[in-house]
């Protein structure tokens, strides 16, 4: 298939379930909300390797938030309920709690729920209190700048984890631009976030290794370096290099949607081809085709 | 038309209409509702002998005439909506668990003493003790809302569990006797020895106020969850404005003849 200039195989992403929550952070400045999120998005790439996944899903003017200051949000992600619950707690009371002027509130509406305010009350050490407003309880937790304001309970739900667009180019410099004009439009969907730094990662995984006990290692059919070493290779002659997009979302559909965007954004900047990673349909639920995905492409 | 209750003249003695809530009356035939018992000082009556019923429907209840003397209008109603085309009497409310009960005039003491829940809004201004406690109960109010548009007479939100009491006119005396929990919002000044015994709890007052000695002064602050409160109150109608919703309040912690873990909060000034 091609979509302008650029091929697009005909092939599909295969996806997963993870459970997801979506934290709203305000402060008295654009410049902190968005200080905090960055510090909680942190070290949050893969559930590989730092047990749960998170990105900025957007910033939010004074009228979207609940107390009406500026605001970030921001999705993360865990493989399970649990697990989330335990992330949230650390991120929301190492990288929120802490950062100058900020507030936190659940941005999820659903009927399950876990504790995060209710466990970050005992920072105050028997000062706290709590509040009541519209049948959500929030805590106020007295620090040395002022009071810190969260929310006892924070939805969660099951999302889609492990999107993805893979774009080659023929230089770097060329994957690179492509890649970043996904990333970019990507970026617009709500209910999607980009888990890697900047959007992109640049070492697509396989699942498994010749090596005992790791999970995934480089995905050598990808790797133009090794083109000539490996016994089967997805890289066409003329390609130099390849980055990949991975999407986790709240829902399949703003996975998808992410997926057309940046599919078309990276096409529009002279992708050589784009492609996208699976693993034979076996192991995830969601198959996201990229035939279709966007009303241009031509067979 | 919703289905509406219009008082045929003015009781001579008080009306007892405990019950009369838009959940009891929902799915009820006309002939039924006419049928419900009343009490008439200490003489049980039908409603129908005091109150023409018209109208259908099972959304909202109306009530209509001069209610002034007739008490528990919306007494313990958990769902619905309960309007009162003027004033109302003594206990209006009181207990409720849920809906909204709209007072397009004024109420009598004793309003929303005990509740629980729903939203209880007086378009003018209310007695003593409203958001109360019954006699002999410590806690009051346990959980709704409760906003008067005038004013409200001493002890409002006396023993306040859980909830908020919002007052855009002037508060009687020792608002906040003896509050356990919740808020209470004054925007026209409180009287004399606000929060008087509270042990928690937030009392927030638009104007200077004079403190009991047993109050101190930690900080001026804007506190966070302040401005999720008064929007709240905005949205629901209450005159407030940017200046007070970002502005500064000093922090008393109160009554240290108790737990001194209140707090009373007083405006300073916009940003």
């Amino acid at each position: 298939m091609r979509l302008s200039e650029t091929e697009v195989v005909d092939t599909f992403a295969e996806a997963f379930p993870m459970w997801g929550a979506r934290i709203v952070i305000t402060a008295e400045s654009p410049a902190w909300a968005h200080e905090a999120a960055r510090s909680l998005t942190g070290f949050a790439t893969s559930v590989i390797g730092c047990k749960c996944e998170a990105g900025i899903e957007g910033e939010l003017d004074s009228a979207e938030t609940p107390d009406g200051r500026p605001g970030t949000s921001v999705l993360l992600f865990a493989n399970d309920r649990e697990g989330l619950a335990k992330r949230l707690v650390e991120r929301v009371g190492q990288c929120v709690l802490t950062c100058p002027t900020t507030a936190c509130f659940n941005g999820l509406d659903g009927e399950e729920t876990v504790d995060v305010g209710g466990q970050l009350r005992f920072f105050g050490d028997g000062y706290q209190a709590s509040k009541v407003l519209d049948g959500r309880r929030y805590w106020r937790v007295p620090v040395m700048e002022g009071e810190f304001l969260v929310e006892e309970r924070f939805a969660v739900a099951e999302g889609v984890a492990g999107g993805n667009i893979i774009v080659l180019g023929r230089e770097v410099s060329d994957a690179l631009r492509a890649t970043e004009a996904a990333a970019a439009a990507m970026r617009a969907v709500r209910g999607a976030i980009l888990p890697f730094p900047g959007g992109i990662a640049r070492s697509g995984s396989k699942v498994g290794s010749r090596y005992s006990g790791l999970m995934a290692s480089t995905n050598d059919a990808l790797c133009p370096s090794l083109r000539a070493q490996v016994s089967h290779t997805d890289v066409p002659a003329d390609v130099g290099s390849v980055f990949e997009i991975v999407i986790d979302g709240l829902t399949v559909e703003a996975v998808r949607e992410a997926m057309a965007r940046g599919l078309e954004a990276a096409a529009g900047e002279g992708a050589r081809q784009v492609t996208a990673g699976n693993y034979g349909g076996n192991l995830g639920p969601f198959h996201i085709d990229l035939r279709g995905l966007v009303p241009g492409l031509r067979d | 038309m919703p289905l509406t209750l219009t008082l045929r003249e003015p009781p001579t003695v008080p009306l007892e209409t405990e019950g009369l809530t838009p959940d009891l009356l929902a799915g009820r035939r006309r002939g039924e509702i006419e049928e419900l018992i009343v009490w008439h000082g200490n003489e049980r009556a039908r409603l129908a002998d005091f109150f023409a019923v018209s109208g259908d429907g099972d959304e909202e209840l109306r009530v209509e005439g001069d209610l002034g003397r007739v008490k528990f209008l919306g007494a313990g109603m958990t769902a619905g909506r309960l309007v009162v085309a003027g004033d109302a009497g003594m206990h209006t409310g009181a207990g409720m668990r849920g809906g909204e009960l709209i007072i397009e005039g004024d109420v009598g003491d004793f309003a929303g003493t005990g509740m629980r829940g729903g939203r209880l809004v007086v378009r003018g201004s209310a007695g003593q003790q409203i958001g109360g406690a019954y006699p002999g109960e410590r806690a009051g109010m346990r959980g709704g809302e409760i906003l008067v548009h005038g004013d409200a007479g001493d002890q409002a939100g006396g023993g306040l569990r859980r909830g908020l009491i919002a007052v855009a006119g002037r508060l009687g005396d020792a608002a906040g006797l003896r509050m356990l929990a919740g808020t209470i919002v004054a925007l026209g000044g409180a009287g004399a020895a606000p929060g008087a015994g509270m042990r928690r709890g937030t009392l927030v007052s638009m104007s200077d106020v004079e403190l009991l000695p047993t109050f101190a002064r930690a900080t001026s602050y804007r506190p966070p969850f302040l401005r999720m409160y008064l929007r709240h109150l905005r949205e629901l109608g209450l005159p407030l404005t940017d200046e007070q919703i970002e502005g500064r309040y000093a922090r008393w912690s109160g009554d240290a003849l108790e737990l001194q873990r209140g707090e009373i909060l007083i405006y300073e000034g916009g940003r």
